[in-house]
């Protein structure tokens, strides 16, 4: 074991620290090419092939911009924000399984930095960390409006976080397991439809709109709101500080998308995996066989990760923003009880052995809309004619 | 008075419980951004792609020539007059012997200098003069410019080439190579 071990997981490491910063670097680029499409334009194109230098001409820009620090902010906290930010966001994606395991002589090494078996947890606790670096960073800067950005992030993500806690522990009760590689191969076993948003579709949508909130993302980029507080907790901040703020967002967004496609959409696993893995490894060899089956399940769940990556930009561009009265409401008075109501209707489920029990909610659900909007009264006002 | 039908008026009623979710508008709000993401972008790459900007967009002044390729330019002032920016400026010259063949008649401008600058393109130069001297191109714009020094046009610049004649209606005249001919523009 030893030094062959560590040297594969040393590499492991640094692939995924690597990947980590490429491919939330391409989603500044991605983010400015989906908004662009949304709204019938073209987007970056001048920076070498279809633009595709931008990011690192923006970084550039940045790195070359006065790192301005405010007289009255506290220098070393200012300092700190997004040093927290980014590293917090940074640490999220060791626990990710990002593939099934790589086999060379009589080594197995599962793709992923560590495995641990409280691996959701740590997760929920590195993200809530994530808080400090804009808490932070808005205190130090000393300024009323950084303050009240800071403020928001704090609140939101705190009313988020329960909610976001609460609706996998749905997921937890199912597997047993905190540690998502068990969570994977749990949904692996079953097969397609043992996906967890074919069981937990209520507890997907929930952990969905958190993720959005935690990340700050538009609807719920209130901490950011220009519109009211000039640029919120980064009104002070400018060059790189300001682009690790900005940046330390698209790793959350990565981060969060990895989480949602290995809770809830099966992780490496793909319709046929199994019998794919088999035609494999009878193909090309135990070990050759396996480790292309890794690859495509690897390459698999980074399509799903892409696509929630887009799927993030695609509400972002939709959705205008919620009022804080609202993101308040949503989380505590809706969410929040939806998911205990989940995880009650799951455990009763449990108890019969039914892990498609939480159909009840939804159908219960649209059984309420359907009534409710055949009983609301007409329009007062009837459309307008000529 | 209503410019479209797609005005609605709106309703304070309450809101159903569909519309308390959220959930359908926002897929009806998902729904119509993708549709945008696949239709045809309306944008032209600007400096490679030009638009051909109509027969009567107002761009770089020229001093035209008759058919014999004598300047038509009398040195009367009155678009100097008319200029409401003040950048034309001129100094007349009496016609030489010998000079027939340059000059259309007995006075012409020896200097005729535009501050390009100053210049608003409103074209009341072109309106003013009595002669059809003036002109401002409609197929050419000024071109970009890195030193002050450059941006007085003499006449040098201003009077029209012999091998680069410029007709407004001309059909063979195109603004840029991608464009349709301006031969629509015939009237």
């Amino acid at each position: 074991m030893d030094l062959t071990v560590l040297i594969a997981k040393a590499i492991i490491i640094l692939l995924i620290f690597g990947i980590t910063l490429l491919i939330a670097t391409y989603s500044t680029y991605a983010e400015r090419k989906v908004a662009a499409f949304l709204q019938d334009r073209i987007g970056p194109n001048r920076a070498g092939p279809f633009g595709l230098l931008q990011p690192i001409a923006d970084a550039g820009k940045m790195f070359f911009k006065e790192d301005f620090i405010p007289a009255q902010a506290n220098k070393w906290l200012f300092i700190l924000g997004p040093c927290l930010a980014m590293l917090t966001a940074l640490m999220a994606s060791a626990v990710i399984p990002f593939g099934d395991s790589i086999k060379f002589g009589q080594f197995s090494i599962p793709v992923q930095g560590i495995e641990i078996n409280i691996g959701m947890l740590y997760i929920f606790g590195v993200v809530s960390l994530g808080v400090y670096g804009v808490m932070v960073g808005g205190w130090a800067s000393n300024n009323k409006f950084s303050l009240l950005g800071a403020i928001r992030a704090a609140s939101q993500n705190i009313s988020y976080e329960v909610a976001l806690g609460m609706s996998i522990i749905a997921i937890l009760m199912m597997t047993g397991s905190l540690s998502l590689r068990a969570i994977v191969e749990q949904q692996a076993e079953v097969g397609f439809f043992g996906w967890n948003v074919f069981t937990q579709p209520l507890g997907f949508v929930i952990f969905l709109t958190c993720a959005f909130a935690e990340c700050n993302r538009t609807p719920f980029d209130l901490p950011e709101c220009e519109t009211e507080l000039v640029g919120g907790y980064h009104t002070e901040y400018s060059s790189m500080k300001l682009g690790f703020y900005l940046f330390a967002e698209y790793i959350n967004m990565f981060v969060s998308s990895s989480v949602i496609s290995s809770l809830y959409f099966g992780g490496y696993h793909y319709p046929f995996a199994a019998q794919a893995h088999d035609a494999l490894t009878n193909a090309l060899g135990a070990n050759t066989g396996h480790n292309v089956a890794t690859a495509i399940g690897t390459v698999m769940f980074f399509g799903k990760i892409f696509f929630f990556i887009f799927f993030f930009m695609w509400v972002r561009w939709t959705i205008p923003r919620f009022r804080f009265d609202q993101l308040m409401n949503l989380g505590w008075k809706t969410l929040i009880p939806l998911a205990m109501l989940n995880v009650v209707i799951t455990g009763a489920g449990l108890l019969f052995n039914f892990n498609y029990a939480p159909w009840a909610i939804v159908i219960g659900m649209v059984l309420m809309v359907v009534v409710s909007s055949a009983r609301a009264p007409k329009p007062a006002v009837a459309v307008q004619r000529t | 008075m209503q410019l479209t039908n797609r005005s609605k008026q709106v309703s304070n009623k309450e809101m159903t419980l569909a519309e308390k979710m959220y959930l359908p508008a926002i897929v009806q709000g998902l729904g119509i951004t993708i549709s945008h993401f696949f239709k045809k972008k309306p944008t032209i790459q600007y400096p490679e792609v030009k638009r051909y900007l109509g027969p009567v967009f107002r761009g770089l002044h020229i001093l035209k020539r008759d058919e014999q390729g004598r300047e038509r330019c009398t040195a009367c002032g009155l678009c100097a007059v008319a200029c409401p920016a003040e950048a034309i400026s001129m100094v007349g010259a009496e016609r030489k012997k010998g000079e027939e063949g340059l000059y259309r008649e007995e006075k012409y401008a020896a200097v005729y200098e535009v501050n390009m600058l100053r210049c608003i393109f409103c074209g009341l130069c072109e309106e003013a003069c009595p002669k059809q001297a003036v002109y401002l191109r409609h197929d050419r714009m000024v071109p970009v410019f890195t030193d002050r020094e450059d941006i007085v046009y003499g006449k040098d610049k201003l009077v029209e080439k012999m091998d680069d004649r410029y007709v407004r209606n001309n059909p063979s005249v195109q603004a840029t190579p991608t464009e349709p001919s301006l031969s629509r523009s015939v009237g």
